[in-house]
């Protein structure tokens, strides 16, 4: 057994990091809290997000562990994993996992050789930007639940229903949408996915603003919206397996445990540069011990996220979809003991959003009141410990 | 032994509920989170009226000498609405320290204005180290002929913005911690409120040779930290009071939600993972309630609460973020958005647990009380 990077890899961390680092001195004010809400909320935080995915699209960087025959280098996914730390230790945007990480992995496998030439390239390049249109309201948890209608009509598919909690969708160009094209289906038979060009007539965005007032997620109406069949992924009716399928793209989780690195080591100076009580707050022996507690946790996490990586490599899909559930459960509920404790070092100073008096950009206060939402959307962490207990350890199944 | 609230107790109870019920629904404390001001003056007047105010002040400074009990009870119904207003602040916070350290002139002259509705007061105390110690007290106070000399920075200070008086923690040499009564718009203070995760008035104050005649110390030189002490338990009492509520609507608006939400065909609620949380949740809000009874009427009856004081506090805060936390999460998305009430609790939580004293302090002094 080896944990080494090898000198080729340790060289590729060398360029991306000189690549952030050089590219997030011009971040905006805007992108200084963090978060999705940097991103979505204004079009500050967001003309950054376009401008480094074009970038990181010209340098082929996007679509590095795609095959070379959609434009990617077939490279190997310990290098997503390492250019995914990089990336997430910059707290950096540029990459829109919905295309990137989740839509292209479908046109892969079940995209036509027409769709994937006309569809993959401008996600490769940084061109486009795509939200997920899944959940509704009746199908949050319970995705197999939703009814949006997708009814073909000659070259058509009319589609009628609403989709909620779009991220982005106010922001995205397109979306792939997962509706019933089977009205006498239920359940998870009788679903197709679509690509939609978010312009099209018929569909309206409304904003639903986050408890802080952010605004990150929409809900998407559809009215009479004309979708080609061509935009039609993967077979009619089969869209659920074809959603299930899309594993092959990096999902150790490695990212979230590499950004509370860098907010731990934030705190560190923090406590080490400011007094209370006329004592260093790194001297506070509780302060140090919850801190300490804290880099176990993103430790023996991050290790973890190398084993799925190390596994999903291999091609150990059983393993690794278990254990990617348990670094998803693990990774959002370590973030949000990271949000917990930062918001309790800083004292006081941990309710203040990012103004010139809140220490670190304000990041504890928006971190505390954003890191709930992670352990809710994704899967959330109670549907992530059945995976873990169905599929990890064989346990029965309850309905 | 008797557990129950009296008569009048109940019907006091009942008379807030319905009052904020029909004056401040939720819509209407959103507003309130998004303006300058943080209250409404109108409610503010009404609340007078119906004598909230004067409540506990003793019958001679317009009060009707009511048991803090009572105060409590009012506190527990604006913490289960997330009623934004300067109640704690100015009848709480400074109506406390005015009737235990005030002189008869202070007092007579101010408490019957408070109990009228007509006077906002605002307690600056914490500095920039954020400290909730009389050693973290350390603006100067320079006596100057009749007067004294303010200058420095307070920080954390509720309703400042709104206050028409301040009363101001600061130090005079060779005395100690000493309490100032100061005009909040007297030449030479800038009040800044500050964007908080509560959404609420939480200000800094800076003074800039702000003079103060002497005659407005309150309680005399040296005399600051004792009356912040005697304030100091009955403001946490009436703060964990209104936690309290905010835990008991969270509870009941969670449970309500986990029966009618469906999904896999069956409501939420019945799945075991969620009856848990509901069940600690439970635990959390009665084991929190129950205590703040006990120790609301060892107060009420002069004991010592040297020791539950802080084991009062420090339960309420992890329990109120524990149980909003837990809410969040059994509401699934719509619990983390603006237009659901949910996400008032989340914030207020996290918020009113750095009031007098955040759980680590409250764990450390108690160490203290057991004698460690
Ligand atoms: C900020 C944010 C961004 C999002 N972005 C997107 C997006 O871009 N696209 C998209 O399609 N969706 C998105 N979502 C939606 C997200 O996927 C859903 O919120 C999630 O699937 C949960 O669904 P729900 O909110 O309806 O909660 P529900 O499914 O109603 O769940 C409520 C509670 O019940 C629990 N529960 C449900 N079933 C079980 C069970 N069987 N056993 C035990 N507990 C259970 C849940 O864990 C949760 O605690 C986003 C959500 C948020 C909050």
């Amino acid at each position: 057994m080896d944990f080494e990077f090898t000198k080729e890899q340790e060289a590729l961390r060398e360029e991306f990091d000189e690549f952030f680092r050089k590219e997030m001195k011009h971040a905006p004010k805007e992108w200084a809290e963090g978060g999705l809400e940097a991103m979505y909320h204004t079009d500050e935080g967001f003309a950054f997000h376009d401008q480094m995915k074009k970038k990181l699209g010209k340098k082929g960087w996007l679509s590095r562990a795609w095959p070379k025959e959609y434009g990617g280098q077939d490279a190997p996914l310990i290098e997503q994993l390492i250019f995914n730390e990089v990336h997430a230790f910059h707290r950096a945007p540029g990459v829109d996992n919905f295309g990137v990480g989740m839509f292209a992995p479908t046109l892969m496998v079940g995209g036509t050789e027409e769709q994937k030439k006309r569809l993959l390239p401008p996600i490769a390049r940084g061109e486009v930007q795509y939200c997920q249109g899944w959940s509704e309201p009746d199908a949050g948890s319970d995705l197999a639940n939703l009814s949006t209608q997708a009814v073909r009509e000659g070259d058509y598919y009319i589609v009628n229903g609403q989709k909620t909690w779009t991220t982005g969708g106010h922001r995205a160009d397109h979306m792939f949408l997962l509706a019933r094209t089977d009205p006498n289906s239920t359940r998870s038979r009788g679903l197709s996915i679509f690509n939609v060009k978010m312009d099209l007539p018929g569909i309206e965005v409304r904003p639903i603003l986050y408890m802080d007032k952010g605004h990150i997620t929409n809900d998407v109406y559809f009215k009479d919206v004309k979708i080609h069949a061509s935009e039609l992924v993967g077979k009619e009716n089969e869209g659920w397996e074809l959603t299930r399928q899309t594993m092959n793209f990096e999902r150790s989780g490695v990212a979230g445990f590499v950004e509370g690195k860098r907010t731990i080591a934030e705190l560190i100076d923090y406590a080490k540069a400011h007094k209370r009580n006329g004592k260093k707050i790194s001297e506070d022996p509780v302060t140090r011990q919850k801190i300490a507690k804290l880099f176990i946790g993103l430790e023996v996490g991050q290790t973890l996220a190398y084993r799925i990586n190390w596994e999903q490599q291999k091609g150990g899909l059983i393993f690794a979809a278990s254990a990617a559930s348990e670094s998803k459960v693990f990774g959002s509920e370590l973030s949000q003991q990271v949000a917990n404790v930062s918001t309790e070092v800083l004292g006081m100073y941990g309710q203040l959003e990012n103004s010139k008096w809140a220490p670190m950009d304000g990041k504890a206060a928006t971190h505390y009141q954003f890191c709930v939402a992670a352990n809710i959307f994704a899967g959330s962490s109670e549907v992530q410990r059945n995976l873990i207990a169905w599929v990890g350890l064989g346990l029965p199944r309850t309905k | 032994m008797n557990l129950d609230f009296t008569k009048e107790q109940d019907m006091l109870r009942k008379s807030v509920a319905e009052f904020l019920a029909k004056e401040c629904p939720f819509e209407t404390v959103k507003e309130l989170e998004e303006s300058e001001e943080g209250y409404n003056k109108k409610q503010w007047k009404k609340m007078a009226e119906l004598g909230w105010m004067e409540l506990y002040f003793p019958e001679e400074y317009g009060g009707m000498g009511d048991p803090i009990m009572n105060v409590m009870i009012i506190m527990e119904e604006m913490g289960k609405k997330a009623f934004p207003s300067p109640y704690f602040s100015t009848v709480v916070q400074c109506g406390l320290v005015l009737l235990e350290g005030g002189s008869e002139d202070q007092k007579k002259s101010l408490l019957p204005k408070i109990a009228g509705g007509k006077l906002l007061m605002s307690l600056a105390q914490y500095e920039e180290d954020a400290s909730y110690e009389q050693a973290g007290i350390n603006m100067p106070a320079e006596p100057a002929g009749d007067h004294y000399v303010l200058n420095g920075t307070k920080m954390f200070a509720l309703d400042a913005n709104v206050a028409d008086k301040l009363i101001v923690a600061a130090r005079v040499k060779d005395s100690g911690v000493t309490l100032f009564l100061v005009d909040a718009k007297a030449p030479g203070i800038t009040t800044t409120k500050m964007p908080t995760i509560g959404m609420d008035n939480t200000c800094e104050i800076i003074f800039k040779n702000v003079k103060v005649p002497k005659e407005d110390v309150v309680g005399g030189p040296g005399k600051g930290w004792e009356i912040l002490q005697k304030m100091f338990p009955k403001a946490v009492i009436l703060k964990c009071a209104e936690m309290v509520g905010g835990c008991r609507e969270t509870v009941d608006m969670t449970a309500d939600y986990a029966k009618k939400r469906i999904q896999y065909g069956k409501p939420i609620g019945s799945f075991q993972a969620i009856q848990h949380y509901m069940a600690n949740m439970l635990l959390g809000y009665d084991t929190s309630s129950n205590y703040l009874y006990k120790v609301c009427w060892m107060v009420q009856e002069g004991m010592d609460v040297s020791k539950e004081i802080h084991a009062l506090k420090a339960h309420v805060n992890e329990q109120y973020k524990y149980i909003t936390e837990r809410g969040v999460q059994i509401h699934g998305g719509v619990g983390t958005t603006r237009e659901f009430n949910m996400g008032l609790f989340y914030r207020r939580a996290k918020a009113y647990e750095y009031v007098l004293g955040d759980t680590q302090y409250h764990y450390e002094k108690l160490a203290d009380a057991l004698n460690m």
